[in-house]
């Protein structure tokens, strides 16, 4: 197999995909993951990560642009990209009245170079309800199973749509483990997700969806680097917020006071929080429920939704 | 990787087990798949004591053999395939099929193979039977009845998919058959032989997909089919068959409707 470290597993240039009533779900996107990258498409519900990776999947022909999996179009080299792909839909997908096992049985029969398939259901900790019907399984225990399955082939490149929806936290854990194992052993990964943890945890980089493009990209520390920190204390009794030091000397780029909260945004958050201590010392005053924190992806997520429908509620204003 | 590779044959294989597996499990279909065209041609041999079957050249077996050939076909193959391709489709399962290395054709091909080998085997049980209780002798020319019987379940198979196209959900799956099995059980000649309609009527009757079937299938028996009225039934089995391939390529859905 070709080893080159810095090869790209998907490139996606100026991507659309637009529905049948005239739905334009995929605004032109670009984006590429290198072999072994775990890649993450956040996004709100309706942010277009699902219609996006349905064209990564081969699923559906693009209404522009390109995508290239392993160097082939997944839609029109079917044949070349499928034996090397492993996927797991948003949802579903198995039918109800077969057995855990025999649903594997079918799948690994569609597989090239299938794993035994009690090797990948106590993969995904499936192997004590093999004889139970897919209809009796919790809602977890089928993504579970459809992870199972998605590894049958031993993969290079793995899609997981929503691979954690409806599991419990421990679940949730485990299947990350799962995933930063693969990605140790050098499978590409490229997985959606609304949980903002779960990107952050697992991702190498990420990419945040909004109504169709992509509003930001990058590793998730340079993705909440472009994001203001945050601190947050109550005022002491008797003194007002002009009473603090002047707050741009502080490096405060802005302020919201809510009864005696004070919130302060800063993109100097050691400089910000040093003054305020000093000043805090100096006067002899407690600042009760300090709490000092950098910024989190969740920060940047909803600072970019917020961004996003700030825009496009002006370019309404205007249109009317 | 010195892995196997997965072949048509081997995908389809392992898709058909597994549908063969759920129909076992569906006593629904099974039971309208099963019992139907048992009972059915029953019917078929009362109605065909009340005709006067000889002026026409015919027998109860050249009446109640095809008859029973079309019934097979009709509701273990047809009927039973719009059902399971409308609730594969609408369990997502032919969506995730999709997504791996099987082709679009062989996901077709695997789900229909349980339906098309039941219908195939119970058309083999009720020749035999009609043969032996209606005092048959053996077919003068089998090689008309072997090819009506296959492009049978051709046009089934495909129409199977065309109907569920055109099907919303799993409950009007029920329904969407209907108008094809009653068109053919009143118009190609298997409870009535064409030779007892109007001219006219017949000959449009000539053109329903099943029609060539059961002729075919008949003068497999009869032997009295001229060359030109075999061509003719060729032609419209062949015609049915390219236009359910058409329809299939331009209806089929792989996904529920958002």
């Amino acid at each position: 197999m070709e080893a080159n470290e810095h090869e790209h597993v998907i490139e996606v240039t100026g991507l659309r995909r637009v529905y049948g009533g005239g739905f334009e779900a995929v605004r032109g996107i670009d984006f590429s993951v290198r072999r072994g990258e775990i890649f993450a498409l956040l996004g709100t519900n309706g942010a277009g990560k699902t219609s996006t990776v349905e064209l990564l999947e081969g699923l559906a022909a693009p209404a522009g642009g390109q995508v290239r999996v392993l160097g082939h179009d997944p839609y029109t080299e079917r044949a070349a990209v499928r034996p090397r792909t492993g996927v797991m839909l948003q949802e579903g997908g198995f039918p109800s009245e077969l057995t855990v096992a025999e649903t594997a049985r079918m799948w690994a029969g569609c597989v090239s170079g299938a794993r035994p398939e009690g090797e990948v259901l106590a993969l995904v900790g499936l192997e004590a309800k093999a004889g139970v019907r897919v209809k009796q399984l919790s809602g977890g225990q089928r993504r579970r199973l459809d992870l199972a399955l998605a590894l049958l082939g031993d993969p290079e490149v793995l899609f997981l749509d929503e691979p954690t929806t409806g599991l419990d936290a421990e679940g949730r854990h485990d299947t990350w483990d799962l995933v930063s194992a693969l990605r140790d052993r050098g499978t590409t990964v490229l997985l959606t997700t609304h949980y903002l943890e779960e990107a952050e945890n697992l991702a190498d980089r990420l990419a945040i969806m909004h109504e169709g493009r992509i509003a930001v990209t990058g590793t998730p520390a340079e993705v909440t680097a472009s994001e203001p920190s945050r601190i947050t204390f109550e005022l002491p009794d008797g003194y007002f917020v002009g009473d603090l030091p002047p707050l741009a000397a502080l490096g405060v780029s802005d302020h919201t006071v809510d009864g005696r909260t004070v919130r302060l945004r800063t993109r100097e958050l050691q400089r910000a929080a040093t003054r305020l201590l000093l000043w805090a010392q100096e006067t002899g005053v407690e600042l009760r429920r300090l709490d000092v924190r950098s910024a989190s992806l969740e920060e940047a997520f909803l600072g970019i939704a917020k961004d996003a429908s700030a825009a496009t509620a002006t370019k309404k204003e205007y249109a009317a | 990787m010195s892995t196997a590779m997965t072949t048509p044959v081997s995908r389809m294989t392992a898709l058909a087990r597994a549908e063969l597996t759920l129909l076992g499990r569906s006593k629904g279909t099974l039971v309208a798949a099963l019992f139907v065209p048992l009972v059915l041609p029953l019917s078929v041999r009362s109605a065909a004591q009340e005709m006067d079957l000889a002026e026409v050249g015919l027998t109860p077996g050249t009446v109640v053999l095809p008859a029973a050939v079309g019934f097979s076909l009709l509701f273990a193959v047809y009927s039973a395939l719009v059902g399971v391709y409308v609730v594969r489709r609408e369990e997502l399962v032919l969506k995730r099929l999709r997504t791996g290395e099987l082709r679009d054709a062989e996901i077709l091909g695997g789900s229909a193979l349980p339906s098309v080998l039941t219908g195939l085997t119970q058309c083999l049980v009720l020749i035999a039977a009609c043969a032996v209780l209606l005092d048959m002798s053996a077919p003068s020319a089998p090689h008309l009845a072997v090819l009506g019987l296959l492009l049978g379940l051709a046009i089934c198979a495909g129409l199977a998919a065309a109907t569920a196209g055109l099907t919303r959900t799993a409950e009007s799956a029920q329904v969407t058959p209907m108008p094809l099995l009653i068109i053919s059980m009143m118009g190609s000649g298997m409870f009535v032989p064409l030779e007892f309609l109007p001219d006219r009527l017949a000959s449009v009757c000539e053109l329903l997909p099943l029609t060539p079937v059961v002729t075919l299938v008949r003068g497999g028996w009869t032997g009295d089919l001229s060359a030109a009225e075999t061509l003719g039934a060729l032609a419209t089995a062949v015609a049915w068959t390219l236009l359910a391939v058409f329809a299939v390529r331009r209806w089929f859905r792989w996904e529920p409707r958002r």
